[in-house]
């Protein structure tokens, strides 16, 4: 069996999936979150790679860099703001996360 | 190489002042630091919101075509440097006295505004991309600027797990439009729709139409928006409730209009959805609400409601519809936001409804401006609220959408119950503790924009150039 176009976005979209679950379900600790996120970066990299490589046209791949540079800036700015929370409430528990409702 | 570089003129001056606060902050005063990046920053702004006026129109492609200034960019570019502007001339009595002062809000709201040029530029997916990312990195920042309260880092911390998670779903949509049309370019991907297409790309547009709608808080995706304006510093919601949501859906119109203009039957349901649910959710949600600016939020994902409503007409007169509204829209939030800033006690900031109470004995010139502001904001004739949503809702109608269009007046009505609360509050209860006088930017501003939201309908030379200027951007993407 090869593998070709489909069973890549097969994988891509079943990682984009967790990464979507692991944001809604879990209910513990932010930097699980975190990890979710880029979980759902690298399903749409490997999206972008399989589509360039299928019509061998660079632009996707070229793509893929940018997300892959994005991704880092934003994991900065994320993991940055923890802190601060961290620093301020004591504690990163999802469920924690409740001062303003309604 | 003039020719090349003449597009993005505006892009460069900012990204120039941006980068060189940096430098500035190492021959200055530590004391004189965040005036003088402050003058800088707002002077970069005002050369960027003009910058559409000192350069060719004939020329407006560059890289490539992967970015493109033409008249519609150039008008979004014009209100957003404005109110970006106002924001920060806003933004310094209150982070004077709240010892927030720090030189890197000026740095990160013009990088705010930078992503947000190159969002309503882009012409290819990947400038779209990077564009949303770098206005939303900054924000991010800029919602836990005051990192000492607790409020403020988990706004910061919620807006940067739920803006994160709608940039992987818009990116998601992206790599399937890629993979459907073949190509990033928009005018591509318009061609690809022109023949055979798989349900991949209608697909892919719904993603990313999902994502942009996080931007622009409309519902099912507003669940940030009250918690976010609320704990965030409050010149910083002001912010937040103007520009980036001009820039936000100024790039929806691009992006349906332009490449996915054959599609039309399709993306008019999913607006008109997101359309209903955020005028129901804005008109329902607000009605509880003790806290100004978490009324302010309920009020604002309202108003993308009307403002998505010209957009299912899918036509010229829909386009300039949504410019009409969103720039009296703007208007109007940043009078708001110059009052609610004067809402300040001997002990500190105040930010309850309540507080308002029997403002009109205590301090006249405030309750008439913001009285102007919920009269606007409601909709009632004399004021430019009513012009903005008789534009919003006329082509809607001429489409035959007769449906969203009842929506929109019956919240409009379960709307104006919470602004008419805090009319009959300031004009009408206790008096309480009178609010210290504000600054002058913000008294002067908030009397500015409620002078600017009567004169607007009433003089024929200042309204007449500010719709042929709408028109002619409108006419740019959708002509």
């Amino acid at each position: 069996m090869t593998i070709g176009l489909t069973e890549y976005l097969t994988v891509a979209a079943i990682i984009f999936v967790i990464g979507t679950f692991g944001i809604f379900v879990n209910r513990k600790n932010v930097i699980i979150i975190l990890m979710c996120i880029e979980l759902l970066l690298l399903a749409v990299n490997i999206n972008f790679v399989a589509f360039a490589t299928h019509m061998g046209d660079m632009a996707g791949q070229i793509f893929a860099m940018f997300v892959l540079t994005v991704a880092a800036a934003e994991a900065a700015v994320g993991l940055a703001i923890l802190v601060v929370y961290f620093r301020n409430r004591g504690d990163i528990d999802v469920e924690d996360i409740n001062l303003m409702k309604g | 190489m003039w020719t090349y570089l003449q597009p993005v003129l505006g892009e460069i001056i900012l990204a120039i002042t941006a980068s060189q606060f940096m430098l500035l902050t190492g021959i200055s005063k530590s004391e004189k630091r965040p005036d003088l990046i402050r003058l800088f920053a707002v002077i970069g702004l005002l050369l960027f919101a003009f910058s559409g006026f000192f350069t060719d129109r004939n020329i407006t492609e560059t890289f490539g075509g992967a970015f493109v200034n033409d008249d519609f960019a150039r008008y979004v570019k014009l209100i957003i440097g404005l109110a970006s502007a106002a924001a920060i001339v806003l933004s310094r009595n209150y982070l004077k006295r709240e010892k927030l002062d720090q030189y890197e809000f000026s740095v990160l709201l013009v990088y705010a505004v930078l992503g947000m040029g190159i969002m309503v530029s882009a012409n290819d997916l990947l400038t779209l991309y990077i564009g949303v990312e770098m206005q939303a990195l900054a924000l991010y920042v800029m919602a836990a600027f005051n990192r000492d309260s607790l409020r403020a880092s988990e706004a910061g911390l919620k807006y940067f797990v739920l803006g994160a998670l709608s940039s992987g779903i818009l990116l998601y949509g992206a790599s399937l439009i890629y993979g459907y049309a073949g190509t990033l370019r928009f005018d591509g991907i318009a061609l690809a729709l022109q023949g055979d297409y798989g349900p991949g790309l209608v697909g892919g547009m719904i993603f990313l139409l999902c994502g942009l709608a996080f931007k622009i808080s409309a519902a099912p995706f507003h669940m940030w928006t009250p918690d976010v304006y609320e704990g965030a510093p409050t010149p910083v919601t002001g912010f937040f409730a103007g520009a980036p949501k001009f820039a936000a859906i100024a790039l929806i119109a691009r992006v349906l209009y332009e490449p996915f203009g054959d599609l039309a039957e399709g993306w008019t349901l999913a607006l008109m959805v997101f359309a209903g649910l955020s005028m129901l959710v804005g008109a329902l949600g607000g009605l509880m609400q003790t806290n100004i600016k978490r009324l302010m939020a309920y009020s604002s994902i309202a108003n993308m409601g009307y403002a998505l409503v010209p957009l299912t007409a899918g036509t010229l007169a829909g386009l300039t519809g949504m410019l009409t509204f969103m720039t009296i829209y703007i208007v109007t939030i940043i009078g708001v936001f110059a009052c609610i800033l004067q809402m300040r006690l001997r002990s500190g900031i105040v930010e309850q409804i309540s507080d308002l109470s029997g403002l009109a004995e205590t301090n006249k010139g405030l309750a008439v401006t913001l009285t102007l502001m919920m009269v606007s904001l409601i909709g009632i004739p004399p004021m430019a609220g009513f012009w903005g949503k008789w534009f919003a809702f006329g082509p809607a109608i001429g489409a035959g959408h007769y449906f969203i269009v009842v929506l929109a007046l019956v919240s409009s009505v379960v709307g104006a119950f919470y602004y008419l609360r805090i009319i009959r509050l300031m004009w009408f209860a206790e008096s309480k503790e009178p609010f210290i006088v504000g600054a002058g930017a913000e008294r002067s501003l908030s009397v500015m924009s409620a002078i600017l939201l009567i004169v607007l309908v009433v003089v024929p030379f200042i309204t007449h150039p500010s719709l042929s200027l709408i028109r002619n951007a409108a006419t740019s993407i959708a002509g």
